[in-house]
């Protein structure tokens, strides 16, 4: 009794292990096969239209918002200090350094990821995966490397189109609400970012995109237990997604900070 | 030929397979028989190289399955084909798309081609002009032939089903026999059907081995099985809820 709940840590920790140690090796084997021949752009046309130009909708709806949110709330306390017109600064840098890149992310995670899971779940309780390997085919080769890189390149181009609504989220509430004249918000907006804000934030986006490629399909290939276990994965895809990008994000943001100040 | 020696498969300390023996030889239909969960389909993955033996072999035309490399795997594979218990088609490709996958993938094949091929497996099952249907417009039976139409696509030398006729009305089952016949007698083709459907195995076996306890506890043609003494297949065969199957169980229990 009273070794249970080590019992259970235990277990937790090996599990923990075991879901790295899976997603390490399907990360190694996912980079080979990106760059071994055949290439087959079709499935990667058709995934960069999934992940990307259908998630276009929803990210500009909540970059958006988060543009008004964080105007909002600066202006509470930017006008205590009687500096309004440095609002501009504090949305740009932090939409294009942190929030586009990590709101996007968490989006398309949410909408991209569980669907992946999902859908490579079903597959494999109904032995897709198995019938794929048979006609030898690869699924890492037919079902991931298409994922992995239409995340990898749609993340970066939907969080540049996030930033950029963010930022005139901030400019709506700032010109129409606050009094700030237009041409002051853009100049302040553009003098206060650098080539290393943008960059810093893209290559976490990058990142980002490849992570939920990953994990998401690591996920969807271990289903087990029909469509209760689907259901089971697809939840706890999105969580390890979501704490994964997350965590990503605190070693990346570290990283520049050292690497670029 | 397919000669399977000493195969023997654990998963989470549960003995599946137990220094299994079995040989098949070339255009020959072999049906395994055994209870459900016996191990017959893990037995199948092992001949496709989808499982690796925890001990033992299994050898297709003399090379070993498990020591393959992904060049000879793919030989392999190209020239034997599954049929999935549940048709495995693929969801987002349709009917057309899933008989030809084999041949869109691996081959240069024009279009044209192409088509006349799958149209041409798709007849041999009886579905021909429903190449544009999705799988989810498909009657179970259906998803069972046009699995079959995918696997004869590519010509294969040898055919693994897995419970083709499990599920089926006793009209599709029949036709399924039927099909499975008659790709033998056309196609020339090597079969290993697993199956716990005993009219399904005396209608297109040439021998028949039985599954018990991850061995094979008796193989022989049709007429021998039929006539056995041996006690667990006799209790099998002829479907007795008593015998020394269920003994064994009720022993465990």
């Amino acid at each position: 009794m009273f070794m249970l709940p080590f019992i259970d840590l235990g277990r937790k920790v090996i599990g923990f292990l075991h879901f790295i140690g899976g997603l390490t090796n399907l990360a190694a084997q996912t980079v080979y096969l990106t760059f071994k021949p055949p290439y087959k752009y079709e499935h990667t046309i058709v995934q960069l239209k999934k992940a990307g130009y259908d998630s276009f909708p929803i990210v500009s709806v909540v970059a958006l918002f988060i543009g008004f949110i964080f105007a909002l709330q600066s202006a509470y306390f930017m006008q205590k200090l009687g500096s309004e017109m440095y609002i501009a600064s504090l949305v740009a840098l932090s939409i294009v350094r942190e929030l586009g890149p990590v709101i996007t992310a968490l989006v398309v995670a949410g909408r991209v990821g569980a669907s992946n899971t999902a859908e490579l779940g079903s597959m494999q309780v109904t032995e897709q995966i198995d019938a794929l390997e048979t006609m030898a085919t690869n699924p890492i080769k037919y079902l991931v490397v298409p994922r992995f890189v239409a995340l990898g390149i749609m993340l970066p181009v939907l969080t540049l189109y996030a930033n950029i609504i963010g930022i005139l989220g901030g400019y709506l509430i700032c010109v129409m609400k606050l009094g700030i004249s237009s041409s002051m918000y853009m100049n302040i907006t553009f003098d206060s970012l650098s080539f290393k804000d943008l960059f810093t934030g893209l290559f976490k986006a990058w990142i980002f995109g490849m992570l939920i490629a990953l994990i998401s399909c690591h996920e969807g290939f271990n289903v087990t237990g029909g469509a209760e276990g689907v259901g089971k994965a697809t939840t706890r895809s999105v969580v390890f997604t979501f704490i994964m990008i997350i965590a990503a994000d605190c070693f990346f943001t570290a990283l520049f900070y050292f690497i670029l100040t | 030929m397919i000669k399977i020696k000493e195969l023997t498969k654990r998963f989470n300390n549960v003995l599946v397979l137990k220094d299994l023996n079995l040989d098949i030889q070339t255009g020959q239909t072999c049906v395994i028989i055994g209870r459900s969960g016996c191990g017959k389909s893990v037995l199948l993955k092992h001949i496709i190289g989808l499982l690796k033996p925890d001990k033992g072999k299994v050898l297709v035309d003399g090379k070993e399955v498990a020591l393959m490399k992904e060049l000879e795997l793919t030989a392999l594979r190209s020239k034997v084909s599954m049929v999935f218990q549940g048709g495995a088609l693929f969801d987002s490709l349709n009917v057309a798309e899933n008989v030809g996958f084999g041949l869109i993938e691996h081959t240069r094949i024009n279009r044209e081609e192409l088509l006349e091929r799958v149209e041409e497996s798709l007849s041999m099952v009886g579905l021909g002009g429903i190449g544009n249907l999705a799988p989810s417009e498909l009657s179970g039976g259906m998803k069972k032939r046009v699995a079959l139409a995918r696997a004869i696509c590519i010509r294969p030398e040898i055919i693994l089903y897995d419970e083709p006729t499990t599920g089926l009305d006793p009209i599709n089952a029949d036709s399924i026999n039927e099909l499975i016949r008659s790709l033998h007698d056309k196609l020339k083709v090597t079969s290993v059907v697993v199956t716990h459907d005993m009219k399904s195995a005396y209608h297109i076996a040439d021998k028949i081995a039985m599954m018990y306890k991850g061995k094979i506890v008796l193989e022989g043609a049709p007429s021998e099985i039929q006539k056995t003494a041996d006690p667990v297949v006799h209790q099998f065969i002829n479907g007795l809820s008593k015998g020394p199957i269920t003994e064994a169980i009720d022993t465990f229990k």
